[in-house]
């Protein structure tokens, strides 16, 4: 891929407010008495319970296995006791159920997997199993199963890995991070997913506010045959499909998923999380995470195990200054705001964002004056504006014709309207909408 | 507390005060009166221009505009309870636009007249702003035009000087023939026409203001100003002693304040730069149609009006195909 990478439509340029955090080292959080691990962690099937309350178990000694192929098992985050399996407060504001380990404090690991050193003459099906074992979801943000995108079905085809750095939401550097410290273990995690979907090379694409990364991975990079694309700063650059337009050219068709278009997208991190499941066999059970905002006392990069309450995220980074108008898990343009510090970190937890007062887009509604900038910035080329006022209407019919459903959900309309119309949620609710109707039809 | 002594009190964000609501949670930080605002500074070096040429009474009729635009807005969301809406600026512009249309000896009557149709007729009945199909301000200005055609095509002839209160009144430089009019006083303003029409520089210099804050699309002013430009010019070199050069016809009868400022409203033009090109091109069409075999000397604010009725039209035939409207193989590697 030494061509420029292409400059997808639209976009917009928030303030990345990634200098709180970006110049901080990823510290190892501290062993807690207890985790509540979230069960439910993957896009899919939840996993089954194999455990029970009062059970011993080891670090990282299976809780609950796959339930299917599009599931993935769940580990234990330390050594300890199963204190409770209840429900819990979940990341979307419902309670879900959660398993809660009282920590022994010996951080003891049980029997995990063995190690593949030599994953190079290692068969991508024994890989893919490791990857699926390993209980590897996307870690950007979807938690999508990963061992997923690397089994192709039947007649389709991969001819291209790319591994997203791009870290495009403002505020979070977990990814970065993790591509200045980690870097061998990215470039080895990349390698090994190539090797599982029978690739001989990788593209890792990073946004050029990232000279430090870009630079430090390159550097590696080249043992491995795995290649670095350095890509514009444009807010949604890390959205898959604007990603796989920038590096190789193609449009992922509406509907349909970038294996269509001979794509797989990973994660960074997942990257992390696979060369760590391969050459060092540990299953998924911690991630590095952003704690940041401009009320945090110290923000900072995180590696928290699975079940880290919020709460105890923000004691080690000393609290906050003054009270935030929102909490969130992710960044601020995609992230979901919570009412509850007692949500706990999940595999796909990239940020936990304490949003000002002063920054919170807390407005009232004006009428959409048709000044067309979120026409202009939407990365999907749809009218965010018009559509916005069929959902307004329940039209949504008019909605689906306008095509809502290419929406990517990445809040650029929002962002820039000056009538501070909720678009996006206007969209996110045609969509479900839209989506009941095809059931009743059905 | 005992803690407390040895560790230091870590302040922790109060759960029942986090507000829930969808992403994103951080916007530009863009709204509505910032953008009505840049417009009115936009529009101040032709202010400054009608004040230059036509001295008090350019200021007494942009007040009168302003303040009765204001009043009459303010005095209808009281009439159906709304909240006051002043302060998004919308009426301030709505105001300062009308008396840019109207005429420097404009009686205090015909600007509040003028506000009412604007506000009222071409706003605030279709359901306020962003609701209008039309633009309010030559929504007024052909219903004076209607109503009054003698006070609103004689034109007080400008005099240099702020303090020259006697009037002369003279024709648009399009009513006079060909060769009466002098490029450079059309340049400057020194011609008669309404308060905003009189100036070709300062409406150039507004328009660049709105392009340079990214506030109007430029395919509006290029589309519009280009097709009055050829078409024009084609009949100037074919009939060159009835009609005027194109560069008379493009400097003046309010084609720049049209062009610039009338045409380019968001709420009454396409939302698409395609679609902007074809509303340009439309309205340019229309005003030289008017120009060179209607009987108004002038057709800009016909022309726009014609065009938003046309802009729902023009917005459905001009969306263009999303991203990932494609054949599924198209550059993929088969």
């Amino acid at each position: 891929m030494s061509e420029k990478p292409r400059k997808f439509k639209g976009g917009v340029h928030p303030n990345d407010s990634k200098a709180l955090s970006a110049l901080k080292p990823i510290q190892d959080a501290p062993l807690l008495e207890s985790y509540k691990v979230i069960m439910h962690q993957n896009i899919g099937a939840p996993p089954e319970l194999v455990v029970k309350k009062g059970d011993e178990v080891k670090k990282g000694d299976l809780l609950a296995k796959a339930s299917g192929f599009v599931s993935v098992p769940l580990h234990a985050p330390t050594s300890g006791t199963i204190k409770m399996i209840d429900k819990c407060p979940g990341p979307t504001g419902i309670s879900i159920p959660s398993i809660e380990i009282t920590a022994d404090g010996e951080d003891e690991w049980g029997d995990t997997f063995e190690v593949i050193r030599d994953w190079k003459n290692t068969g991508s099906e024994q890989l893919k199993q490791r990857v699926w074992d390993a209980g590897i979801v996307g870690m950007g943000g979807a938690g999508f199963p990963a061992h997923v995108k690397l089994s192709p079905p039947e007649g389709k085809t991969v001819d291209t890995l790319i591994i997203n750095g791009a870290e495009c939401e403002p505020y979070l550097t977990a990814d970065h991070r993790l591509m200045l410290e980690q870097g061998e273990d990215v470039v080895q995690g990349t390698a090994i997913l190539a090797r599982a979907l029978g690739l001989k090379s990788a593209v890792i694409g990073i946004e050029e506010n990232k000279p430090d990364a870009i630079a430090a991975l390159q550097e590696i990079a080249a043992n491995y045959g795995v290649e670095v694309q350095p890509l514009p700063v444009n807010y949604p650059q890390g959205a898959e499909r604007q990603l796989i337009y920038a590096i190789t050219g193609r449009e992922v068709p509406i509907g349909k998923l970038p294996m269509d278009v001979h794509c797989v997208v990973q994660n960074v991190a997942t990257a992390v999380a696979v060369a760590d499941a391969v050459v060092k066999g540990r299953p998924s059970i911690e991630r590095v995470t952003t704690v940041t905002g401009k009320s945090v006392v110290e923000p900072g990069n995180w590696r928290f195990r699975l079940g880290t309450p919020v709460s105890k995220a923000l004691e080690l980074v000393g609290g906050v200054s003054e009270q935030p108008a929102k909490l969130l898990l992710g960044g601020p343009m995609m992230g979901i705001a919570q009412s509850s510090l007692d949500v706990t970190v999940m595999k796909n937890t990239s940020g936990i964002l304490l949003i000002a007062k002063d920054e919170a887009s807390l407005y009232t509604s004006e009428p959409c004056i048709r000044c067309g900038r979120c026409v202009e910035c939407c990365p999907m080329n749809i009218l965010p504006a018009t559509i916005s006022q069929a959902v307004e209407n329940k039209r949504f019919d008019w909605a689906e014709d306008l095509n809502v459903l290419a929406c990517i959900e990445c809040g650029s309309c929002s962002y820039v309207c000056p009538s501070h119309r909720p678009l996006n949620q206007h969209f996110k609710r045609a969509k479900i909408e839209i989506q009941a109707q095809l059931r009743k039809k059905k | 507390m005992s803690e407390t002594d040895s560790k230091p009190i870590i302040q922790m964000p109060d759960p029942a005060k986090l507000v829930v609501s969808n992403s994103p949670h951080i916007r530009s930080g863009e709204n509505i009166s910032k953008i009505m605002f840049i417009v009115v500074g936009a529009m101040l070096p032709a202010c400054i221009a009608a004040v230059l040429f036509f001295g008090l009474a350019a200021i007494k009729v942009l007040l009168f505009c302003v303040v009765s635009c204001v009043l009459i807005e303010e005095g209808w969301n009281k009439l159906v309870k709304r909240r006051p809406t002043w302060k998004d600026g919308s009426a301030i512009l709505t105001g300062i636009l009308l008396g840019m249309n109207l005429n420097a000896g404009a009686p205090w009557w015909i600007c509040i007249l003028g506000g009412f149709l604007a506000i009222i007729l071409g706003k605030q009945l279709y359901g306020g702003l962003g609701s209008n199909p039309f633009n309010p301000v030559l929504v007024a200005r052909v219903g004076l035009l209607i109503g009054f055609p003698e006070l609103m095509t004689t034109w007080d002839k400008p005099a240099l000087g702020i303090m020259k209160i006697d009037v002369l009144t003279t024709a648009t430089p399009l009513g006079l023939a060909p060769g009466e009019t002098f490029v450079k006083d059309v340049l400057l303003g020194n011609t008669g026409g309404c308060l905003g029409e009189t100036s070709a520089i300062a409406l150039v210099a507004g328009g660049i203001i709105l392009l340079a804050f990214k506030l109007i699309k430029w395919q509006v002013p290029v589309a519009f100003l280009g097709s009055v430009f050829v078409i024009t010019g084609i009949a100037h070199v074919i009939s060159p002693e009835t009609v005027h050069s194109p560069f008379i016809h493009v400097c003046t009868g309010g084609l720049l304040l049209g062009a610039f400022f009338m045409a380019t409203d968001m709420v009454t033009s396409p939302m698409t730069r395609k679609g902007a090109l074809i509303f340009g091109l439309g309205c340019g069409v229309i005003t030289s149609v008017i120009r060179l075999w209607g009987t108004y000397p002038e057709g800009v604010s016909f022309a726009i009006l014609f065009m938003n009725a046309l802009t729902p039209l023009i917005d459905r035939v001009s969306i263009s195909k999303p991203f990932g409207y494609t054949v599924l193989e198209k550059g993929g590697a088969v």
